[in-house]
């Protein structure tokens, strides 16, 4: 296979042997990336360190903040005046951005976020794998809102899932998280580069009408509870504000207003959730051992269930494309078919993604979890699999 | 003929209308307090400033300055404490036609919001930021902050502060400012003048605007009412040419001799912030 026919160019068509930060960022730069807008922390550095290199060179824009609180907020700031807009991160600047991503929620900002999970809490093993930042990307804001969370298994899919992030960022309205894990950051595989048409483009819903006609309410919405999107310098004088607002976007300080807006905000996730999630089935028509897992997890998962099924186990794998919405439905339908003895889930963290499978199924949940620094083996797993 | 019991005339509408959210009214904002007539400044200053009512962005920080951005009729942004200015970068940068200001207040700029002004301030930024300097926490109910002037009164300082407040004009020049002002909101005309100057600037520009808090701060250093401390602003203003020394700056509600320096402090030439690949 050959290097990309248009070295310099925005989509670099072809065939790669690329580290999943980098291909993180040519998944963003294929998306359309404007604005990137970081600080640098281990082990996300690479996705900044490429982006500073190939985002300029194709008309973006690339600034180096003063921390994660500047750079979370200039993201927001950039995508309210219409850029596709980025920043990477780990556990401890992924906690300083939480603030300004319930920002984004409430005003309804796209925005996307990679967080490359580290051992933690606190610094942690900054160098070594940890997959426990999942529940604090759903619930690390103060308050209900919805977002998007997607967990990659491998460099190939952290160019895809970059694509897939700001997509479905501009067709909620919503902050979308790219969960890595240190294991698939630092892993460099083949990555396939598809021509630039062959990428899509999910484009925001802008409004209706011209802003002479005056007609234009910012935060008015329809059936599919998202609303149109005017940006800084259109001409329609939006405001926008963290406070309880109406449909003008003007400060409602009332408890009905309140109840409304913040159950639209979970509601437009929550009723779209089988449009945004993804997941990856492997023999699990006939399984009576599911194994739960995403990202680095997947991959020993994967081994040990070709490992049981090879001994004679009827084991199979249900990897999670996305974290965030969580495939509860596909889980409800496992269990409907009555196969399903029990669960095992393994993660790099000490049950985050476990309580998730607890709150849909009494069948046992066999754990397996190391709370940072090692993923667990294909035999780690093999070994709980009866 | 008597003029005593004719009513004054009520005008029913006025030139600046369009540049304010009239639907708003009226606002939040206690009698005697100054945020109101920085607004008005900075409409004005919009209005003189030849750019298009389409191309100007106002972004706020949280606290009673922060509501400002809610009172102007252009793109807007009421973003939340301390961030005003990464929020309102992300926008200068990604559109540079725009001409972005920030109005917020002394605590979200210069406590919570510390490091993004210092650090704009570095780069030169394309923005104005006007910090509304009222001297504490007004919107909480006046607590101390890093501008409370030594000896002040707050909620949280009962005892009287002690700590040594920031100094505004100084800390934005030494961070790289190009433009570095201080005015009170008695100084309408000059502070008008000082945002244009900031709209202008192509770099970044940082304009104190001193203003009274009776509710708060003025209430519990006995300040009198909004046009008593208007009155201490009068009589105690002189104006510099150029950037008084530092101890010159500080501000004291106590020492009656002590002049309030104002003016337009820095006006220099420097490169402002140009993006990653158009060097």
């Amino acid at each position: 296979m050959t290097a990309a026919p248009e070295r310099d160019g925005r989509v670099l068509t072809g065939t790669h042997f690329m580290l999943g930060d980098h291909a993180c960022a040519e998944g963003a730069l294929a998306a359309g990336l404007d604005f990137f807008g970081g600080y640098p922390i281990t082990p996300s550095t690479e996705v900044a360190e490429r982006l500073a290199r190939r985002l300029p060179a194709v008309g973006g824009r690339f600034v180096q903040m003063e921390d994660e609180l500047a750079s979370i907020t200039a993201i927001i700031g950039a995508s309210a005046a219409g850029a596709r807009s980025l920043t990477a991160t780990s556990g401890p600047g992924f906690s300083l951005m939480m603030e300004s991503i319930g920002l984004a929620a409430m005003m309804e900002i796209p925005c996307v976020i990679v967080d490359v999970q580290r051992a933690s809490p606190s610094t942690g093993l900054p160098t070594m794998v940890g997959q426990s930042d999942i529940l604090q990307a759903r619930w690390g804001s103060h308050g209900d809102y919805g977002i998007a969370a997607f967990s990659p298994a491998s460099p190939q899919e952290c160019f895809d899932l970059a694509i897939r992030a700001f997509n479905v960022a501009d067709r909620y309205r919503i902050p979308v998280f790219l969960m890595l894990d240190e294991v698939i950051a630092h892993m460099t595989e083949r990555v396939v580069i598809p021509a630039a048409a062959d990428i899509p483009r999910q484009p925001r819903k802008t409004p209706d009408h011209t802003p002479e006609e005056r007609r234009y309410l910012p935060y008015a919405v329809g059936e599919d509870l998202v609303p149109a999107m005017a940006h800084a310098g259109e001409g329609y004088k939006v405001h926008m504000t963290g406070l309880t607002h109406d449909e003008r976007g003007y400060p409602a300080l009332n408890a009905a207003t309140h109840d409304a807006l913040v159950r639209r905000l979970v509601d437009k996730v929550r009723l779209n959730a089988r449009e945004i999630e993804l997941y990856d089935e492997f023999e699990l028509e006939d399984a009576e051992t599911v194994i739960v897992a995403f990202g680095c997890t997947s991959r020993s998962a994967r081994q040990a269930a070709r490992m049981a099924r090879a001994r004679g186990d009827k084991c199979g794998l249900l990897r999670l494309v996305s974290i965030w919405p969580f495939p509860e439905q596909r889980i409800r339908e496992l269990l409907e078919r009555g196969r399903v003895q029990r669960f095992i889930v393994p993660e790099v963290n000490l049950g985050q993604l476990r309580r998730e499978v607890e709150r849909l199924t009494r069948l046992p949940i066999l754990r397996i979890n190391h709370a940072g620094g090692r993923m667990p083996t294909p035999a780690d797993i093999l070994e709980v699999i009866p | 003929m008597s003029a005593t019991a004719t009513p004054a005339i009520i005008a029913s509408s006025h030139p600046n209308d369009p540049l304010l959210r009239s639907d708003r009214f009226p606002h939040i904002l206690c009698p005697g307090c100054g945020i109101g007539t920085v607004i008005h400044c900075y409409v004005d200053a919009m209005a003189q400033s030849g750019v298009e009512p389409k191309n100007h962005v106002c972004v706020s920080g949280i606290g009673c300055s922060g509501r400002a951005a809610g009172y102007v009729n252009v793109d807007s942004y009421h973003t939340v404490h301390g961030r005003a200015i990464p929020f309102a970068l992300g926008i200068a940068i990604h559109k540079p036609e725009l001409r972005v200001t920030v109005i917020s207040g002394d605590g979200d700029l210069s406590a919570i919001g510390g490091n993004h002004l210092i650090h704009a301030a570095r780069r030169n930024m394309n923005l104005t930021v006007i910090c509304i300097n009222n001297f504490n926490y007004g919107m909480t109910g006046g607590q101390a902050g890093p501008t409370s002037p030594r000896g002040s009164i707050t909620s949280t300082a009962p005892q009287g502060v002690h700590d040594r407040p920031f100094n505004l004009p100084d800390l934005a020049r030494a961070a790289g400012a190009s433009f570095v002002a201080r005015w009170t909101i008695l100084h309408v005309r000059q502070l008008r003048e000082a945002i244009l100057r900031g709209i202008h600037n192509p770099g970044f520009s940082f304009i104190e605007a001193l203003s009274p808090c009776p509710t708060n701060f003025g209430r519990a250093n006995d300040l009198g009412d909004g046009m008593a401390e208007m009155e201490v602003y009068r009589r105690r203003c002189r104006i510099a040419q150029s950037l008084p020394a530092f101890d010159e700056l500080d501000i004291d509600f106590v020492d009656e001799e002590r002049p309030i320096m104002v003016g337009n402090f820095v006006d220099i030439q420097r490169s402002p912030y140009q993006p990653v690949g158009e060097h």
